[in-house]
């Protein structure tokens, strides 16, 4: 039987552009280009991967977002992803990381799975945390931040580096993994690969597809609320000096007048 | 007064200090009731009584060590059930978020990851985050369940605040799907010697300027020579010089020290996300225009290969 694998992935603004929020508190979407996740690009290309290694796979990508996250599906399925699906609905505006795992496990559950692969976090909200929401929501095994992933017979197995330890992980599919940046490299699409990719189906739900309530999802249906957002202040510009021979004296001096030694 | 539920982070009953921390923060929202699971857990109750716990349930089993995550997920929904607190505080370790997440999840309640302050509000806790590569400050509040929040470290002072720490044992039986992912192997990271990259007072990170492994030498004496722990950017780890474990920046760690000295280091976006929050900033490099300098407190330009040996020699010297 053929192993179904579906990645989700996440349509983020440019971290590199100017990002800011939007007078709700939302995450602005607006004044900066968005595209595919970078994080989640490892996470597409350990798929392709499995895939590759397997006899018999189909690589489904998913995302929940506006009409403009088609284009981080886009980039995925020129990568080399089989399909993609997009659930999008004017009602998810504003929904946290509870209501979007809701939305992704449903979305999962009714596209049939094998295998769940993920990022290590998005790059705007930055919590880390979905893939293992995901796990408890779908009631399958969590298999999370790896460095290298591999499966065979109906078990994945990976290397999860932590902060005290390195620690070798075993679980049977159907499994929920995420992958670090340590995964491997992500390829880059082919020329071929973009032109194939206009071809491949993109299936479109809604809430109701998903038989989810409005009020389950968005900014009213949020368990967490933003009050407040500030920019930072910038930092007042400090002493900078060219290095003439001293440049190690001039520094320690900077060092002891603030107290560090 | 309300209790709080502060999830433990220790090494074979050693409290880790980003759980102290925690302590203090919970001490500002009601009486904080620790949480110690796995081996040496019951050891962990008179550094945790120290700072300000009234009570230290313990529980340990092969689970905690065998199986991934979920078991401390039960084990912390059962002291939840026992104490129904008014929020459960949770170190920001990668593991720390999962197993706040999935409990949350359990519990019904909303999810705040990585908070750098909290502190009562008429609604509940209110939380500090930074967003966007700590362009932005925010401040947000569980509205749905009972507030599930973790901390990162550094984020408040150890203090001292003696309470009973009356030690108990918690009852936890496992599900079956606590024994779904099994952890086959675990092989402990060799200690450097230095301190823990997020809980440093003073980091120093080296950048594509280190230019090769062999030179990171010269970045850890300075460090060896300031007690510091040794950072490195996503360049130097991607070349293969210095490991990832010890990256600072989106994909590594965030960390928010006393001191950060950032040596050969452009200080791109990437970078800029896991050390601007960092209290004091120096940087040295040898490129005037690079971005670093915006950030810094004291900057040098010049060559890491003079300067860095140099400062390490002068502070030596000067601690006698």
């Amino acid at each position: 039987m053929s192993l179904r694998i579906v990645v989700c992935v996440k349509y983020v603004p440019d971290a590199t552009g100017d990002r800011k929020f939007a007078d709700d508190l939302t995450v602005d979407r607006d004044d900066v280009d968005g595209l595919l996740s970078e994080l989640d690009e490892y996470a597409v290309e350990q798929a392709l991967q499995i895939a590759e290694e397997a006899d018999d796979a189909e690589v489904t990508v998913l995302t929940v977002g506006p009409e403009d996250a088609k284009d981080a599906l886009r980039k995925a399925l020129s990568m080399g992803a089989d399909k993609a699906v997009h659930v999008e609905d004017d009602d998810l505006h504003g929904t946290d990381v509870m209501g979007t795992s809701l939305v992704l496990a449903k979305a999962i559950e009714k596209t049939g799975y094998d295998l769940v692969i993920a990022g290590m976090a998005s790059t705007d909200g930055t919590m880390g945390v979905l893939p293992a929401i995901l796990a408890e929501r779908l009631g399958v095994p969590q298999v999370t931040l790896l460095s290298e992933v591999k499966v065979e017979d109906g078990t994945v197995t990976g290397r999860r580096d932590g902060d005290a330890a390195s620690e070798q992980l075993e679980a049977s599919l159907p499994a929920v993994v995420s992958v670090t940046d340590q995964s491997g490299e992500a390829r880059y699409p082919s020329f071929k690969g973009i032109m194939a990719a206009k071809k491949k189906p993109v299936q479109s739900l809604d809430l109701e597809d998903l038989d989810i309530e409005a009020e389950e999802v968005g900014l009213e249906g949020a368990w967490t609320a933003v009050d407040s957002a500030a920019e930072r202040p910038a930092r007042t510009a400090g002493t900078i000096v060219k290095d003439e021979g001293e440049g190690g004296k001039q520094l320690a001096e900077f060092l002891a007048s603030q107290k560090f030694i | 007064m309300a209790e709080i539920l502060v999830y433990v982070d220790h090494v074979d009953g050693a409290v880790r200090k980003p759980t102290l921390e925690l302590l203090t923060l919970a001490r500002r929202l009601g009486d904080p009731v620790a949480v110690a699971l796995g081996n040496g857990a019951a050891d962990t109750a008179a550094a945790l009584a120290e700072h300000g716990a009234v009570k230290v349930l313990t529980a340990d089993a092969a689970e905690f060590a065998d199986y991934l995550v979920v078991p401390k997920v039960e084990a912390l929904q059962a002291a939840y059930d026992v104490v129904s607190p008014a929020a459960v505080l949770v170190p920001s370790s990668a593991e720390g978020k999962e197993i706040a997440a999935r409990l949350a999840v359990r519990i019904g309640s909303g999810i705040i990851t990585d908070a750098i302050d909290l502190e009562a509000g008429d609604e509940g806790p209110v939380a500090t985050q930074s967003a966007f590569a700590a362009s932005f400050t925010t401040k947000s509040r569980v509205s749905k369940g009972t507030p599930v929040i973790t901390v990162k470290p550094n984020s408040a002072p150890v203090e001292a605040a003696p309470a009973a720490g009356t030690v108990e044992a918690l009852a936890v039986s496992f599900s079956e799907k606590a024994h779904g992912t099994k952890v086959v192997s675990r092989t402990p990271r060799e200690s450097t010697g230095r301190p823990e990259l997020t809980e440093a007072a003073i980091v120093v990170s080296g950048g594509r300027g280190v230019n090769g492994a062999e030179n990171f030498a010269i970045i850890e004496a300075l460090a060896d020579s300031l007690g510091a722990a040794v950072g490195a950017s996503r360049a130097a780890v991607d070349a293969g010089w210095y490991p990832h474990s010890n990256q600072v920046g989106q994909t590594g760690k965030s960390v928010s020290p006393q001191l950060y000295i950032a040596s050969g280091i452009s200080g791109a976006i990437q970078h800029r996300a896991g050390m601007q929050t960092s209290k004091t900033i120096v940087a040295i490099n040898k490129d005037a225009e690079a971005p670093i300098f915006d950030l810094v407190d004291y900057g040098v330009v010049g060559d890491l290969f003079d300067v860095v040996p140099q400062l390490t020699d002068e502070v030596k010297a000067r601690k006698g």
